[in-house]
């Protein structure tokens, strides 16, 4: 495996809000390889987002190193998927997407060029003229990746980015992110609370378990892609990391 | 057909006011000295309009207002967005703003003739303040009332700096809370505009106590009648402005 595009650290964040200190993470080593699928999961508040915003510049660690090594000439190395889309409202979707590129120094033109080629790629090639609420919950989310791709970055970050969607939508969009990343070969990290949705996309899926939030276990998922889901090497990834998150909790 | 039923009772209501009003003096039960009847307004109307003075009332009224609407509304959504967005701006400005924003506008007037002489800019003053807290409140209180998960998304886009922020989040995000304060303005200036001409600078409120002050009522009520007029204008020309600047609404 060559270098890893991200290496995280001793990684600590904790915060003193009226007088009580709180710690979300504490002492977390994490690297992810160039063109990796990693998945997060683990309890709600055990942190796992809080890695991503780290990583983006939203929260600052209070201890521990992260390092990034985007390819050459990369402006934007990261850039994030929010959970609930977070369209700006009062642009069109193609301005949306175009969104990220405004400071890149490409003329007009050329950005909404190249929102034109995110939006195909996320299938909506069509709705670059609509305001985001004319949009169903799972278009807006496809706007929100073709937004993040827009920038090119090396790592896609998404933290939860398909846990409001009806599952049948839901299904449809986790089809769609490995057939962008096969296409784009983007390092992705990916944050859910959902083991099948883990199993069915990641080539890793590390657990972050406890409070303070650490790696509590790693499966490593070698099912070839495309993935048919309920595929019986993935019912057994699933039972795995079901074991491993049960063992954390009765150990808690 | 509710909008055509609600439309005849709006014209119903109406002209059941005009008749009311017309024959509150002609039955003798008020002075017509003290409330002209409608029907003689349209004469006086015509009148002011032959003198040349409607025309010119009206215009300096408008430049007045124009003018004073710009200036206050101006500082007030500039220093509503540095309020909205600096913490140490809305500190140091808190107890200034409360010592000076119960002033009413008229209070101002003695300042006015004394800093700008009887002169537009008087008016002009007097008008600038009449709308200046009402944008700067409203304002100040969209910006503070900005998504912060929308500001966060800017960040995560690299866009950190406050003008960054300003352009990209704050500004169109608090565009309708904004603009709702300047309806309220457009208004609140016509007001304005009255005091502000009651003590001589020409205009459609000079005009208003120059004829009240001759017990020509009728007169009087031809400028109640065109203030009304022409704010009925401004603000259905605003309304036509919002829709378009918020057609991103649901």
């Amino acid at each position: 495996m060559s270098s890893p595009i991200i290496a995280i650290q001793g990684l600590s964040l904790a915060y003193e809000r009226e007088g009580v200190r709180n710690t979300i993470l504490a002492d977390l080593d994490l690297t992810i390889a160039r063109g990796e699928f990693l998945v997060i999961v683990g309890e709600s508040g055990v942190g796992k987002s809080t890695v991503l915003r780290v990583l983006i510049g939203l929260a600052s660690p209070s201890a521990g190193t992260v390092r990034v090594e985007p390819r050459p000439g990369c402006r934007t190395p990261m850039a994030l998927v929010f959970q609930d889309a977070r369209l700006l409202p009062w642009r069109r979707v193609i301005a949306n997407v175009a969104f990220g590129l405004e400071g890149s120094g490409l003329a007009k033109a050329q950005r909404l060029a190249k929102a034109r080629e995110m939006l195909a790629l996320v299938g909506l090639a069509d709705l670059g003229h609509r305001w985001p609420h004319q949009l169903s919950g799972g278009q807006r989310q496809r706007v929100a990746i073709a937004r993040a791709l827009a920038v090119d970055p090396d790592v896609l970050l998404m933290d939860e980015p398909f846990s409001a969607l009806d599952s049948f939508t839901r299904e449809g969009l986790q089809d769609e992110l490995q057939r962008i990343q096969a296409a784009t070969g983007k390092t992705i990290l990916f944050v859910t609370h959902d083991i099948d949705e883990a199993v069915t996309l990641a080539d890793r899926v590390v657990v972050l378990a406890g409070a303070p939030g650490r790696v509590a276990a790693e499966v490593t998922v070698t099912v070839p892609r495309p993935r048919r889901r309920r595929d019986g090497a993935l019912l057994e990834a699933a039972r795995q990391l079901r074991a491993e998150l049960s063992g954390r909790s009765a150990e808690l | 057909m509710p909008a055509f039923r609600a439309t005849a009772l709006s014209a119903l209501g109406l002209a059941a006011f005009l008749v009311f009003w017309e024959a509150m003096p002609r039955l003798g039960l008020i002075n017509p000295a003290f409330l002209p009847p409608p029907s003689t307004i349209p004469a006086a109307f015509l009148k002011e309009i032959a003198l040349g003075v409607w025309g010119e009332a009206v215009w300096s009224s408008l430049s007045h207002y124009v003018v004073g609407l710009t200036v206050g509304a101006g500082a007030g959504i500039g220093l509503g967005l540095l309020s909205g967005m600096f913490f140490v701006f809305e500190a140091v400005t808190a107890w200034i703003v409360r010592l000076l924003r119960p002033i009413p506008g008229l209070a101002w007037v003695p300042f006015a003739i004394i800093w700008f002489g009887v002169q537009p800019s008087a008016a002009v003053f007097i008008i600038a303040i009449g709308v200046f807290w009402i944008v700067f409140f409203a304002t100040q209180g969209a910006v503070r009332g900005v998504d912060r998960d929308l500001v966060e998304v800017a960040q995560a886009f690299g866009f950190r700096s406050p003008w960054a922020r300003l352009t990209k989040i704050l500004l169109p995000a608090a565009t309708p809370g904004i603009l709702v304060g300047l309806r309220t303005a457009l208004g609140q200036a016509w007001m304005a505009v009255v005091a502000a001409e009651i003590f001589g600078v020409p205009g459609v409120g000079a005009r208003m106590m120059q004829a009240s002050s001759l017990l020509s009522t009728d007169i009087v009520v031809v400028y109640m009648l065109t203030m009304a007029g022409l704010y009925g204008l401004f603000d259905t020309g605003f309304v036509a402005l919002q829709g378009w600047l918020l057609r991103w609404r649901a």
